[in-house]
């Protein structure tokens, strides 16, 4: 039986190349999908660090003259909201877009019956919303530097603070979109009781000691915490302790990790019908 | 037969314990043009799942030119062309980039991917609409894309589930000679309808599936002369006399079949039957005399209609 089809080697180099690089292939559709959307995400990725930096970091520092600590309120700001930025994106694009892919543009069945994995759906998606957070947070930090934020030589690796942060919610984030079937509004519940109160009390206005002890919680569990953080750490040269740090980049990792691995499984799971 | 590209062997789908596909058998040839012949719910797209390496069996043997797809999956789909029930077509991107993202699916560079995409929306009857919104689609030019798109890998297998449901006839035949034209370029053709003319136009061979298992295998003509007649005489009396003026037609033709609305008469010779009906003083509202077809074969074998 075999030997009839022995000695066709397209088939070999289609598979053997879908298995090496179909991530890519996958990211490289979802990139020219945002194409479709590209100025909706150029004016934002300008819009918000400006409006946002001049509202918090320049009014409403004037309401806090001494700073906080040794730095500025547009300083202490500054870092939070680039995370926030992070975040947001990653927000947007872990849900309806992975929810449409399973429904109503249900592109990854598509995917699927070409020779794309479950996992390699869900490496792509993960790569292209990368790319699209690192994009908005370079931006958003050329405004920080322009407000004067950014004190620190080393205030650039704040990005890839960012980045990690947005990274880590919203792969945990997909593992559950991809587990929605009907939607019921599950987005919204996740922007308004998960994505909000994060944004609020995550030191992001103030520092988290200021919170009562029992509302502290939510910052130490909260990615958006240990990424702004460690953006302070890294802008203006915030202290603490070292183990400190290594929990600020350790846990929003192996929250990644785990968002990915989880929604590689269900998508698998999903496309198996 | 040489060497089939498809061999199925007690072939099960189960959904917890609902058994969609019930241990199926079949096997296809190169070059054949072969259908899944059943009403809803048969398990024909359950079936094409399984061939498409993107469903995993519960039991029996697949093998997807000789290879197991559960083991296989991406060696498999490689080789494939699949234009699935529902259109996938990504609706964010335009017409002749879905070509282009798919190809890429195959690990094809995009220098051999652009020639072929042109040259498939010529063949799909696009070439005018490429850079068109997917959404500004007819029903019929997105079912042609996914054709077109489905082509993009050359594949040696191109499974078509459903192609022309929900398309008006013109549509369905525009789409009939596309795919009269790649079976003559020898492609392997598997498909699944609930349309007997569609499957007496396109297919050397097929199988009638009813609730998860197959009735009967053949060719559309081979099927109709083992289970029905040459000719179906129709008569209908209405006012809910068919049954009662049935019980008097003994004798009359090979055999019948009383449906809610008509009597259909088997026989070799409709008009001869229908004169003796005359003769018995019975009146028929209509008659009409045909040529027996696949939906007779699926009335006898399974007691229903395929389209309900
Ligand atoms: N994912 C699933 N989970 C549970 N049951 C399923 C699933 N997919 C199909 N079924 C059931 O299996 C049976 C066969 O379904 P299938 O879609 O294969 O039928 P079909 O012949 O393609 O019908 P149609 O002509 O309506 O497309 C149906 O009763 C259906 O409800
Ligand atoms: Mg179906």
């Amino acid at each position: 039986m075999s030997a009839v089809h022995e000695g066709r080697s397209t088939p070999d180099v289609a598979t053997a190349k879908a298995r090496r690089w179909g991530s890519w292939y996958v990211a490289e559709h979802r990139l020219r999908s945002m194409r479709a959307y590209a100025q909706t995400i150029l004016a934002t990725s300008i819009g918000n660090p400006v409006v946002y930096l001049f509202a918090l970091g320049v009014g409403l520092a004037t309401l806090v003259p001494t700073g906080v600590g040794d730095a500025t309120y547009l300083q202490f700001v500054a870092p939070a909201l680039l995370a926030t930025a992070a975040v947001t994106v990653a927000t947007e694009e872990f849900t309806y877009p992975v929810l449409m892919g399973f429904k109503w543009n249900p592109i990854f069945f598509g995917m699927n019956a070409a020779p794309i994995s479950g996992t390699q759906i869900a490496n792509g998606l993960a790569l292209s919303v990368l790319a699209r957070i690192l994009v908005t947070c370079v931006i958003y930090f050329l405004f920080m530097l322009a407000f004067g934020a950014v004190p620190s030589p080393i205030g650039w690796l704040a990005i890839l603070a960012a980045t990690l942060t947005g990274t880590a919610i919203g792969l945990a984030i997909m593992a559950y979109t991809c587990t929605v079937e009907e939607d019921k509004g599950q987005m919204a519940v996740i922007m308004r009781f998960i994505v909000t109160p994060l944004f609020l009390f995550s030191g992001t206005f103030f520092p988290l000691t200021q919170l009562p002890l029992y509302l502290q919680w939510i910052g130490w569990i909260s990615p958006l915490w240990h990424g702004t953080e460690l953006g302070r750490l890294l802008t203006y040269g915030y202290e603490e302790p070292i183990w400190l740090t290594v929990i600020h980049v350790v846990y929003p990792l192996a929250l990644a990790v785990f968002g990915l691995v989880a929604a590689q499984r269900i998508i698998t799971r999903r496309l198996d019908k | 037969m040489p060497q089939p590209v498809i061999r199925a062997s007690n072939l099960v789908k189960k959904y917890k314990d609902f058994a969609a596909v019930g241990g199926i058998d079949f096997e296809i040839a190169p070059g054949e043009s072969f259908g899944f012949l059943g009403p809803n719910g048969a398990g024909k797209s359950t079936t094409m799942r399984m061939i498409g390496a993107v469903s995993t069996r519960t039991g029996g043997e697949l093998e997807i030119l000789g290879l197991d797809p559960d083991k296989y999956g991406p060696e498999v789909r490689s080789q494939l062309g699949v234009v699935p029930q529902q259109d996938n077509l990504d609706v964010d991107l335009r017409v002749r980039d879905n070509l282009i993202v798919y190809g890429r699916y195959f690990g094809l560079p995009t220098r051999t991917i652009a020639p072929r995409a042109d040259e498939l929306l010529g063949f799909a009857q696009l070439s005018d609409r490429a850079k068109a919104r997917v959404e500004d689609l007819s029903g019929g030019m997105k079912r042609r894309l996914t054709i077109a798109r489905a082509l993009i890998n050359d594949p040696k297998i191109l499974l078509l589930d459903e192609p022309t449901t929900g398309l008006d006839p013109q549509a369905r035949h525009i789409l009939w000679d596309r795919l009269f034209r790649l079976k003559e370029q020898g492609t392997t053709l598997v498909l699944t309808t609930h349309y007997m003319d569609e499957a007496e136009q396109l297919c050397d061979r097929l199988v009638v599936v009813d609730k998860g298992s197959i009735m009967a295998e053949g060719s559309p003509a081979d099927l109709i002369r083992r289970f029905s007649s040459r000719e179906v005489l129709e008569v209908r009396f209405g006012g809910g006399r068919n049954e009662e003026v049935a019980s008097q037609l003994g004798g009359i033709g090979d055999r019948h079949e009383v449906l809610p609305d008509r009597i259909l008469v088997y026989s070799q010779d409709g008009e001869a039957e229908l004169s003796r009906i005359h003769q018995l003083g019975l009146k028929p509202i209509t008659s009409l005399v045909r040529r027996s077809s696949l939906e007779d074969v699926f009335l006898r074998l399974t007691g229903r209609s395929l389209i309900e």
